[in-house]
């Protein structure tokens, strides 16, 4: 039994050292929009040290070098902290000045700083930025413009399992959630825009709920564990395998959709000068849905380091050369 | 990565531990408190057994078996000292991969965990009784099977705890990431800052530390009553 787990082991490492040597090429191009304008570096901003940082999952990585690698375009002394295990610990950080920034889901801030419950989160990107905006200057922060994308969970389940019990709607569950087994974070099972909500505001109960590393969301569909699990609505797998992953609409508003914006603080907006939003708001232009999608496939499915992702946006969208 | 410092407090954890604390992103229910803090406590504590028991039935056959025959030294020393550089959270991962979450493969994580120090220790345990005695009872006429039971694990005892008792604060500190695999033990607070607060990881790192101090207290009590009032140390 331990040699076959050993051996398991060995072929384990040896597949995964050949996934990740796979070709980090950046000429299969993600398709920014319309192209923004080249960064232009200038040297007055080469005093000013930056930290950007991120959570700690692809899509907030991915965002984080992005924004630095952008600033560094234009001509900032800046690198990036992607390892924050949690928007606390993002947001402590903020506030420390540990990091001059982070990008956070407008949605995520209002929810958990700021104690709105779900259904009281604006819907238009706009509305919920500037109510998420005025929360933070209450505390000595500020926020920039939202990007063009916005992020929601989801209650996703294969496309197999949705037509067996004849799922479209979240309240489609009602009467047989019972039989279906629910995977997610460990926190979910508290949170109102999460589990706690499905029981709360939709009235299910779910046979069992079990919680797991966000990386294996999709692993436990595949496998046959879940019956179902909690998704992000920019997940790359849901138009990659179209007919084998489905969400299903939340029809009564438990997940609300969040635009990001990126936080920092007004004493490192001074210190940095205009460059600084100007740089951030340009280059989030080009991320649409699909473009955000496209950069978690790189990272996700394709093993792309987020650092190769965001080089590969910015030079195919035309903000690097 | 930056050290963010959470702003936990000693008495803020130990009023999470015991009373329902209000979260931001509950919606208004509380959490922690006495009730949540016992069916954690009680899910580790099952993990770990479970993981221990496994390891148990694997790991003291083969430490007594090649203790005994002198034999397979480079197997129980070398596979005990491979196993111990398997990081715990890569061959979760791992097992996630190949069997799926869930008890299951939480249990074989551990429970690989918990091998090594057991058979190690076992085997040395074993090698070092006196010869002398090991002769002697052979002299006496007892089976092979004989002098392993009455001779060379009673004195090997002291040894094989250690192992035991290496192998349960093991398990136990590593059942705490059990959340990232299915099985919702104490861990949940530790992993699940932005529900639980500050003060809410703070307690389940003190509860942790307070099962594991526990078992290793409740195990030195039972090595105690196993061990041969020969072999046991006392004031002259």
């Amino acid at each position: 039994m331990v040699f076959a787990m050993l051996a398991a082991l060995a072929l384990a490492i040896g597949i995964s050292a050949c996934g990740s040597s796979s070709d980090s090429s950046d000429t299969t191009a993600s398709e920014g929009g319309e192209g923004g304008a080249a960064i232009v570096s200038n040297p007055d901003n080469a005093k000013v040290s930056l930290t950007i940082g991120s959570k700690n999952f692809p899509e907030q990585e991915i965002l984080g070098e992005i924004y630095t690698q952008a600033l560094a375009a234009a001509g900032y002394k800046a690198k990036s902290d992607l390892s924050l295990g949690s928007e606390t610990v993002a947001h402590k950080a903020v506030q420390s000045g540990a990091i001059s920034g982070y990008p956070e889901y407008a949605s995520t801030a209002l929810t958990s700083f700021f104690g709105l419950e779900p259904e009281d989160v604006p819907s238009d990107a706009q509305g919920a930025y500037e109510k998420a905006k005025a929360e933070f200057e209450k505390e000595g922060l500020t926020a920039f413009a939202p990007t063009p994308f916005a992020s929601a969970n989801a209650v996703g389940t294969l496309k197999k399992t949705a037509e067996k019990y004849g799922l479209k709607n979240v309240s489609d569950l009602e009467g047989v959630s019972e039989k279906l087994s629910l995977y997610g974070s460990p926190e979910c099972r508290q949170r109102i825009d999460c589990l706690a909500g499905l029981e709360e505001l939709y009235g299910l109960k779910f046979k069992s709920f079990h919680p797991v590393d966000i990386s294996l969301r999709y692993t436990v569909l595949e496998k046959g564990q879940a019956d179902l699990s909690i998704l992000f609505t920019t997940d790359p797998q849901l138009s990659a395998e179209k007919d084998k992953f489905v969400i299903l609409e939340d029809d009564k508003h438990v997940f609300p959709a969040g635009n990001i914006i990126f936080v920092t603080t007004p004493k490192v907006v001074e210190k940095a000068g205009p460059d600084y939003e100007k740089t951030i708001l340009e280059v989030q232009k080009g991320l649409t849905l699909p473009v955000m999608q496209e950069l978690d496939a790189r990272v996700e499915l394709e093993k792309q380091t987020p650092k190769e992702a965001a080089a590969a946006y910015l030079k195919s969208a035309g903000y690097t050369g | 990565m930056i050290a963010a410092a959470p702003f936990a407090s000693f008495g803020g954890a130990f009023e999470f531990i015991f009373t329902p604390q209000t979260s931001n992103v509950t919606g208004g229910k509380g959490v922690g408190g006495i009730d949540q803090v016992i069916e954690l406590t009680l899910t580790q504590l099952e993990v770990t057994l479970l993981a221990l028991a496994l390891a148990l039935v694997i790991a003291l056959p083969a430490g007594l078996y090649f203790g005994h025959r002198g034999a397979g030294e480079f197997v129980a020393l070398g596979l005990g000292n491979a196993g111990r550089a398997v990081p715990e959270l890569a061959l979760i991962a791992l097992m996630a991969a190949v069997i799926g979450v869930g008890g299951l493969n939480l249990t074989v994580a551990l429970a690989i965990l918990g091998i090594p120090p057991i058979l190690t220790n076992t085997f040395v345990g074993i090698r070092q009784v006196d010869r002398a005695s090991v002769e002697a009872a052979r002299g006496l006429g007892m089976t092979e099977f004989e002098i392993v039971r009455k001779v060379e694990a009673p004195m090997a005892i002291p040894s094989i705890f250690t192992g035991i008792r290496t192998a349960t604060i093991n398990i136990v500190a590593t059942a705490t990431i059990a959340p990232l695999a299915g099985v919702a033990t104490l861990g949940e607070f530790i992993l699940g800052e932005n529900v639980y607060g500050p003060d809410g990881v703070l307690a389940g790192a003190i509860l942790v530390a307070l099962l594991a101090l526990v078992l290793e207290f409740s195990l030195a009590g039972l090595q105690r009553l196993l061990t041969s009032k020969g072999l046991k140390l006392r004031p002259a």
